[in-house]
């Protein structure tokens, strides 16, 4: 690997930063060097967050990063926005819960997941970005399962029964991306 | 100590705390203002100064009188506010006290916005505040490296009995990367101290001040100010060289934020056949003159290129070391727009 971009995408409060700084987290625990971008900038209640983690094995140069090579967007305006800066060949996760329409562009690879249904089927529909953070891990295979399971369980580890959920949708997320795009096509 | 996951602001809070900090005085301003809400729990848990002032230039003056008795004390803000602690910055200067500034800053000027930018150059490097004076200035362009020259710079302001700045533009206080902190914290020997305001009980009073109505007493002032800054461009400059080589063609000088997005730019041009130096101060006063006019005057580089987060401040700088021997350009952009590779 030589650099691997993720941007997350959505509205303040769906927990796109926490899902990032998971990743980020892992990827130190695989000892890979970081970087962790937030948005920060006059923004407003219900408005639009996102953020970016580098990913190396490499020290990272840029941390501001044009086209990144996966994008996960959690609702419509962060879909309209970021679904053009997807890098080809790279892919795009989109939470279908809460956006009912799918990209044209065939340059990459489109997965599409029912993050909050999955999430509340589970009990909770606070962890869609558990949800989607499973997934990019079972589409990228950027960082090993195993990694981000342990994260979880050191980082959300203090509410036992809340840790429980997000353990099962990381898991229902990463099997869904893993069947649907299946291992040898990862991203 | 392992590596840990941290925002560039609580990373600098947290080195100026192994960098035995005893005091910090702020008012809360983007992008820098985690510093202060890490701060605000840390330090009271060591039993040490955490203080909101009512204004910033009440923290300024905060600091000024901290400093003359002694403790290690800092503050950190950005532009607009570092902007009204000029005038406690130029007095602390004048009266030869040690203390840490942190502009983490953002587009300008006046009120400007609050995303990243490097258009506090001139401010930081020239002066800002009235009179004959200098502050020592570092540029980290990395999280590690930020606490890295948080650590120094507690370091360089008692070694010169001068204020010392650090500058990062707003990416370096919200960005977050792995960083580690030495599990001991250790700096070579300093002066003993002994201008510093504990009470005169026992010895004769002593006295900090910037005040010296006998104009030959102030200008002697003065030139023992110059010596010192003088002896700082002998003993501390810093940079770093990427990628410098025989078959450059440009050499790009960039600080910061901006060097790091050169490399990445530098690494792409490699690849596409084009060779590219970049020069990276680290120390911006002392500014690395000699050695940019070294690299500068290389036989194979063709134009010297600055890139900054400002309209060419720091490129005057540079011109100033280059003194025409190459030919010079310039890209930025600025008021928080954040060049990409």
């Amino acid at each position: 690997m030589e650099q691997y971009e993720v941007m997350l995408a959505g509205f303040g409060g769906q927990g796109i930063m926490t899902a990032g700084q998971l990743i980020a987290y892992a990827g130190i625990k695989e000892d890979k060097q970081v970087a962790w971008i937030p948005s920060y900038g006059p923004e407003m209640r219900g408005g639009t967050a996102y953020c970016t983690v580098v990913l190396s094995d490499t020290r990272i140069g840029s941390p501001i990063v044009t086209n990144p090579r996966c994008i996960c967007v959690f609702n419509r305006p962060s879909f309209d926005k970021f679904g053009p800066k997807v890098k080809p060949g790279g892919l795009f996760i989109v939470n279908s819960s809460l956006i009912n329409v799918t990209s044209d562009r065939t340059d990459f690879i489109q997965l599409l997941v029912p993050a909050n249904e999955m999430a509340l089927k589970a009990g909770n529909g606070k962890a869609a970005n558990i949800v989607i953070l499973g997934a990019f891990i079972g589409a990228s295979g950027v960082l090993k399962y195993e990694t981000v399971r342990e994260t979880l369980i050191e980082k959300l580890g203090k509410k036992k029964e809340y840790l429980d959920l997000n353990l099962q949708v990381l898991e229902e997320g990463y099997n869904l991306a893993l069947e649907t795009i299946g291992q040898k096509d990862r991203v | 100590m392992a590596k840990i996951l941290m925002k560039g602001n609580e990373a600098i809070a947290e080195a100026a705390v192994k960098a035995g900090a005893q005091g910090y005085f702020c008012y809360p301003i983007t992008p820098q203002s985690e510093v202060a809400e890490y701060m605000s729990r840390r330090m009271p848990e060591l039993g040490r100064v955490f203080l909101q002032g009512e204004s910033e230039v009440a923290v300024g003056n905060m600091l000024f009188g901290a400093a003359s008795t002694g403790l290690r004390v800092f503050t950190t803000s950005s532009s607009p506010g570092i902007s009204l602690m000029q005038e406690a910055i130029s007095y602390m200067a004048g009266a030869q006290l040690p203390a840490v500034i942190v502009n983490i800053m953002r587009g300008g000027p006046g009120l400007g916005g609050i995303l990243p930018a490097q258009s506090d150059y001139f401010q930081a490097v020239k002066g800002g505040g009235h009179g004959d004076y200098r502050l020592l200035v570092l540029a980290p362009s990395t999280v590690q490296e930020a606490v890295d020259l948080m650590m120094l710079s507690f370091h360089l302001a008692d070694k010169y009995r001068n204020p010392v700045m650090m500058i990062g533009d707003g990416m370096i206080g919200q960005m977050m990367e792995a960083v580690e902190f030495p599990d001991e914290y250790k700096e070579d020997p300093l002066p003993p101290k002994d201008w510093d305001l504990t009470g005169a009980k026992g010895r004769s009073p002593r006295v900090v001040k910037s005040l010296f109505l006998d104009p030959v007493k102030l200008e002697d002032n003065s030139w023992l100010l110059h010596e010192k800054y003088e002896r700082m461009k002998r003993e501390e400059v810093r940079y770093e060289l990427y990628k410098v080589s025989a078959k450059n063609k440009i050499l790009i000088i960039a600080y910061g934020t901006m060097a790091r997005i050169c490399q990445t730019a530098i690494d792409e041009l490699e690849q596409e056949g084009i060779s590219v130096g970049l020069f990276r101060p680290i120390s911006l006063f002392p500014f690395p003159e000699k050695e940019i006019k070294k690299e500068a005057s290389k036989k194979n580089i063709q134009t010297v290129l600055t890139v900054e987060m400002s309209t060419a401040q720091m490129m005057e700088d540079v011109e100033r070391a280059v003194l025409g021997a190459k030919p010079m350009a310039f890209f930025g952009h600025t008021g928080g727009i954040v060049p990409t590779p």
